[in-house]
């Protein structure tokens, strides 16, 4: 297997009602990815994309292959990757396989979504059909609703009386807040408080409006090549070092590990073992906070804190910037917002700019990071982790 | 290999509150909600069994919010239960106002109903869903 490498990335604003289509937005962070890769399309041996709902927010099946077309990557093979919020991360794993095979040496990956073309109650039925259809949808599962579920079993299971397991969510937000304000693609640029969060409206108990991601517009797009041709191209490639991928099935099927999601510690196992690294070896993370309580059980797989205790941590400042483990300094889904098919690329890109030690005009550079970890988590039923490395 | 309760099947039982598993002969174990094999070993030396229809809440959420087509179901309380038999399903709790659920009720034993959700423009028809009433 070759070592592979990110050579350019691409990154749009976050937002809502964003005025471009899907392919629109997906052509410009791709180019600006080729751009930083010194490459053009035509270089572009094939196309990976991670789309979720074009079918339900612009009527667009397949963009994959418009996508290509519009910027001139004509007639390559591309490739569509549906796992619902990891499907721009499953895009990145499988990219990076192919050109470790060594049967692509180029392959350009991009995310893209437009969820808030959706009206609310339309973007809650789709993200829905991320969960069973027939035997869970119908007593009214939704997701900030399955992880509602996990936030009062893992008070339970844990013996973390209910009203402090709420502060510590709301902990998370407000830092995610704090560092969303430093990333100019970010989605909210807000300062919020611990009682903000707790005021905010209730959307199923004891999820409230500020424990949740918003439904976001936006791209991400990332050139990988192999190390070969990285070393031609940039002066700080940054290399895929271990990779990850599990599936699961229906959220009661997983019963016997809840509220521990054990596809996740099985995928960070893999990638971990993958690069011969430990969780103390990785120097900034930016992992999947789609609601408050779903970083604290990600953090704790992920191997940084015990089960039920990365609350306090977060309390503590131990994920901030100058923490012990420095997590989402991207403002996270919570701030950066959560495209939700371009959500897994754009974590990669945040990575690889850390890595690279880009983002110290913006405030939020980790002092000399050289191993960062990705970790994205899609419906009930995939998670993708990747570790990448200067080396 | 022929599904052995497919989810018409194990519908149509919860229509008359019955509630259909399948029981692994080689490890023991009951998977319900069910499916091909056995959700503890994979085997598919499974047979039907009737469940009894009765649990303890095990989790929780009272929704304010529906998807499309179903806001006027809110607010409503999921609930997961943990069925004496050992598998979680998730379904509805039927006793009292939503609102005014909280961390007590875990623990809860509760027996089995049903509910038809007829289903939406998205949904292959119809399906039973569970309902969960407090025993004590």
């Amino acid at each position: 297997m070759r070592k592979v490498a990110v050579v350019g990335v691409g990154h749009s604003k976050f937002m809502f009602n964003s005025p471009k289509t899907g392919v629109e937005m997906l052509s410009e962070v791709a180019m600006d990815a080729l751009n930083e890769a010194n490459l053009t399309p035509k270089d572009v041996q094939a196309v990976f994309l991670g789309n979720v709902l074009g079918d339900f927010t612009e009527g667009q099946g397949m963009m994959q292959s418009f996508f290509a077309n519009d910027i001139g990557c004509f007639n390559v093979p591309a490739t569509r990757f549906e796992g619902a919020c990891a499907s721009g991360s499953m895009a990145v794993r499988d990219a990076f396989m192919w050109v470790a095979s060594g049967f692509y040496d180029i392959v350009l990956v991009g995310g893209v979504e437009k969820a808030t073309a959706m009206d609310t109650p339309l973007a809650t039925r789709t993200f829905a059909m991320f969960g069973d259809s027939r035997y869970e949808y119908p007593a009214g599962f939704t997701f900030p609703g399955a992880f509602a579920l996990l936030a009062h079993l893992y008070s339970s299971e844990y013996g973390i009386p209910l009203e402090r397991l709420t502060e510590q969510m709301a902990a998370v937000s407000v830092q995610s807040h704090y560092y969303g304000m430093k990333n100019p693609n970010a989605q909210f640029h807000k300062e919020i408080s611990v009682a903000d969060v707790l005021k905010s409206p209730m959307v199923t108990t004891p999820i409230k409006l500020l424990d949740a991601c918003p439904f976001t517009d936006g791209a991400a797009a990332i050139v990988i090549a192999s190390e070969e041709v990285a070393k031609r191209l940039t002066d700080k490639p940054v290399y895929f070092a271990g990779v990850g991928q599990t599936s699961s099935g229906k959220l009661s099927s997983q019963s016997k590990h809840l509220p521990r999601i054990r596809a996740r510690e099985l995928a960070a196992e893999q990638a971990y073992k993958m690069a011969g690294l430990t969780p103390k070896d990785i120097d900034v993370c930016e992992l999947h906070d789609c609601f408050s309580i779903a970083a604290l059980i990600a953090a704790e797989g992920l191997g940084f804190f015990e089960p039920g205790t990365a609350g306090e941590a977060w309390e503590r400042g131990e994920t901030r910037l100058e923490g012990k483990i420095p997590i989402n300094m991207s403002g996270g889904l919570k701030a950066k917002g959560h495209p939700i098919g371009a959500t897994g690329v754009s974590q990669v890109t945040e990575i690889t700019r850390q890595l690279r030690g880009e983002l110290g005009e913006q405030g939020r550079q980790v002092d000399g990071a050289k191993v960062g970890l990705v970790d994205t988590l899609g419906g009930d039923g995939v998670i993708v982790n990747m570790i990448l490395s200067t080396k | 290999m022929e599904y052995k309760l497919t989810f018409k099947e194990y519908s149509s039982s919860l229509k008359e509150n019955k509630l259909l598993g399948l029981k692994c002969n080689d490890c023991e174990t009951v998977t319900c909600p069910p499916q091909m094999v056995c959700q503890e070993c994979a085997s598919t030396n499974t047979e039907v069994v009737e469940m009894k229809g009765k649990g303890k809440i095990v989790t929780f959420t009272t929704s304010f919010i529906a998807a499309e087509g179903r806001e006027s179901e809110a607010p409503y309380t999921i609930v997961m239960v943990e069925l004496v038999e050992g598998p979680w399903i998730m379904g509805n709790l039927i006793n009292g106002d939503p609102k005014e659920v909280n961390m007590d009720i875990i623990g809860k034993r509760v027996h089995l109903g049903h509910k038809v959700f007829l289903g939406d423009k998205y949904s292959n028809g119809e399906a039973a869903r569970p309902l969960f009433r407090l025993i004590d």
